[in-house]
């Protein structure tokens, strides 16, 4: 038997005192200013206690209300019209990698023109020369020095015939020529291994662009013809630009995004 | 091997395509060329008018530039050459070759384009949630339709052409008044998005009052527009009803992706028969009446029909039953395992025909609005055109680059017209069976086309969010 129960026993013998409502509500409303005193006044390890304590009364609260108001709430209407609209023929099917027509041609032409291109990559580190070739002494006693060899990843088209090897400045080593490259479509974000058609830019120099020499940043030609991609007029594409995004001759495979 | 020359008159019986013989047998000379033919036809029928006629020997057509000795394959002097003869439309449709307006006003891509009855409104339901009406005298946005909460996916007129309803991804179906866009009322029940809608034909009801709404809940309901609330619902499908249409006699056919047809009467909704023989979900219906169906008492030339309602129905009525002509009428499905099936599902739960070709699934199929015709719009690129009443395979139309979405008939079935996934229109021309026309212009896939039943425009609803009007 609990001994502290003596005010609720005098209460149930005697009944309450005729103000008691009234004493209980106002110290019901002082109850907050003291709490609040208390909160200001604690300090170290008991006043982190309180205000511990106190923000977990006060989570609990608010959570309480906005239980208790679900109902009257206001809630936003399902507005969120999805995007991509399709057809109810189109609607749960598989969709293949779907064509995305060229913005437009001519606007594209006019860019070729001007050899300007927003690219994914607008700035590349500038490659200098002795990086880029490598010194071939030939000659009998190996004191000539005018050919050079290319240290990084080429592109040589089909039908390119070798200079006789004499009079051969510049070798492209046969292991590292490409001819396929891992474009990546930015809008469908999936990737297609692609054959190369050209090389359109190097930003390194014309020279480079004329060599077929791939580095970071350069702007190659792909065949884009299984992609299914269509012009206004309805004609297959098969010739796009890619820039590559890797190293190529670090990594012994050309990576590249293609430019839409 | 060397041409064998018919030597002599051949004996020939003039037939039409429902196989009745027309006047005597003939003895026709071998030069016989399709002008004389016609005139002697229009003679042996005592027409006033002159009919334009197209003739077929052995399944192949008699054209201008070839002779009657040409098609004889076996000379016999004893057996009656039969010699098939097609009435032509007497207007001709003249085919459309240049885009006279791109009309902006879609925020998002154009899903469907309808345009009315009389081809006096053009209505399109867009991916921005709204219904647009177009102004077709100065090629312009004329009203803007607010009300559905999410893509607007078919919209459909009906075929007095007084009311438009459309039908959304939000379940609902809304219907619309086309004079003045203000909303008439919102039909609620559905559960899934609306696949397809089907007004009760003009010659059965005039003006329209109820349509059907098909769900990819499973179900079809009957609405009554003039109160607003659902009569019906017919259900017994197992899976999203794709496609619904309301015939002439009065029944309404279902397709569903569960591989059924199901033919439904309308008085209470009663199932009446199931039609199975597909493999695969059941993309598409068209009827060889859909055409009167769809302008009810509007002829091509759209002349306003009677203000009492009793005479447009029957001026429907004729146009339906001369249509009709005498045969019932005949369904054809196209589905998801690349074949058609040919019913007469008003009479009998067996197919007529199985027509294979297609190497993808057909995607939509149409009837000539003569009935002659039918052809079918696949993924596999194609074009394919069959023939109407035994739904043998005449010729494939080639020439698009992606998956062909949705084909329409020029009025006087002389012209189909072909809207594709590579952004382009194509127009093919029947009777020489090639590429009449080509009509790039879209930036993206087209996604809706339409022939206007009077022949004067086609309307084109793009992915670019953009709608073509396009001319002669």
């Amino acid at each position: 038997m609990p001994q502290g129960d003596y005010v609720e026993l005098h209460q149930k013998r005697y009944g309450k005192r005729l103000d008691h409502e009234e004493r209980k509500r106002k110290k019901d409303a002082r109850e907050v200013k003291k709490k609040s005193t208390m909160a200001q006044k604690l300090i170290g390890l008991k006043g982190k206690m309180y205000a511990k304590q106190r923000y977990k009364e006060k989570v609990e609260m608010k959570r309480t209300i906005q239980q208790h108001s679900e109902r009257n709430n206001k809630h936003k209407v399902d507005d969120n019209v999805a995007e991509g609209a399709m057809p109810a023929y189109l609607l749960d099917r598989e969709q293949v990698a779907r064509a995305k027509v060229l913005s437009n041609t001519i606007k594209q032409k006019r860019k070729e023109k001007a050899g300007k291109w927003e690219v994914p990559i607008p700035k590349v580190r500038p490659v200098a020369e002795d990086e880029m070739f490598k010194v071939l002494r030939s000659g009998k006693r190996k004191h000539k020095s005018w050919k050079r060899v290319i240290t990084k990843a080429t592109f040589v088209g089909e039908n390119f015939t070798r200079k006789p090897p004499k009079y051969e400045r510049f070798i492209r080593p046969t292991g590292m020529r490409m001819n396929k490259a891992h474009v990546t479509h930015p809008e469908l974000k999936c990737t297609f291994q692609l054959q190369i058609i050209g090389i359109k830019k190097n930003p390194n120099g014309q020279m480079y662009t004329q060599l077929g020499v791939m580095t970071k940043g350069t702007i190659i030609e792909v065949n884009v013809s299984e992609l299914g991609l269509v012009t206004p007029g309805g004609k297959v594409v098969w010739g796009k630009y890619a820039q590559v995004t890797n190293n190529p001759e670090n990594d012994g495979c050309i990576n590249a995004v293609l430019l839409v | 091997m060397a041409e064998e020359k018919v030597e002599g008159n051949v004996i020939a019986q003039l037939v039409t395509s429902d196989g009745e013989s027309t006047g005597p047998q003939l003895d026709l000379p071998p030069d016989l060329t399709h002008e004389q033919l016609e005139a002697l036809l229009n003679e042996l029928l005592t027409n006033e008018e002159k009919v334009p006629y197209a003739f077929f020997v052995n399944d192949l057509e008699l054209t201008g530039a070839t002779e009657l000795s040409s098609l004889i394959q076996d000379v016999s002097v004893e057996s009656v050459l039969k010699i098939v003869y097609h009435p032509q439309a007497l207007f001709r449709v003249r085919p459309v070759a240049r885009c006279s307006s791109t009309m902006k006003g879609h925020t998002e891509a154009v899903l469907s384009v309808q345009f009315s009855p009389d081809g006096r409104h053009l209505a399109s339901g867009s991916g921005d949630t709204t219904v647009r009406l177009w102004n077709l005298n100065t090629e312009g946005p004329d009203k803007t339709c607010q009300g559905h909460k999410n893509h607007v996916l078919v919209v459909s007129f009906s075929p007095d052409g007084k009311q438009l309803v459309s039908g959304s991804m939000d379940k609902d179906v809304r219907l619309w008044c086309p004079k003045t866009g203000k909303a008439r009322g919102l039909l609620k029940g559905h559960r899934e998005w609306i696949t397809s809608l089907a007004w009760e034909p003009a010659h059965l009801a005039y003006p329209s009052r109820r349509v059907a709404s098909a769900s990819r809940d499973t179900t079809i309901k009957v609405w009554d527009t003039a109160t607003n609330k659902c009569e019906f619902t017919l259900s017994g499908h197992a899976k999203a009803v794709s496609c619904v249409k309301w015939s002439g006699e009065g029944l309404i056919f279902s397709s569903s992706r569960d591989t059924m047809i199901h033919v439904w009467e309308t008085g209470e909704g009663k199932l009446i028969r199931t039609l199975k023989g597909h493999g695969h979900w059941v993309n598409t219906m068209a009827l060889s009446t859909e055409h009167a169906l769809r302008t009810g008492p509007y002829d091509h030339n759209s002349r306003e029909p009677p203000e009492d309602p009793e005479e447009a129905k029957q001026i429907a009525r004729a146009r339906y039953d001369e249509l009709r002509g005498g045969r019932p009428e005949r369904m054809v499905s196209g589905s998801d395992d690349f074949t058609m099936f040919l019913w007469e599902p008003n009479e009998d739960k067996k197919h007529l025909a199985r027509m294979t070709g297609h190497v993808q699934l057909i995607n939509q199929v149409q009837f000539s609005p003569n009935g002659q015709w039918i052809v079918s719009a696949s993924f596999d690129k194609s074009v394919k055109l069959w023939d109407g009443a035994t739904g043998k395979f005449i010729t494939s139309f080639f020439g698009h680059i992606a998956p062909v979405y949705q084909v329409a008939w020029s009025a006087d079935s002389r012209l189909i017209l072909s809207g594709s996934k590579d952004s382009t229109l194509k127009i093919w021309e029947v009777r020489t069976r090639k590429l009449k026309m080509d009509l790039p212009g879209h930036e993206d896939e087209v996604y809706s086309v339409d022939w206007s039943p009077n022949g004067w425009r086609v309307c084109s609803g793009s992915k670019d969010r953009c709608l073509k009007i396009w001319r002669n």
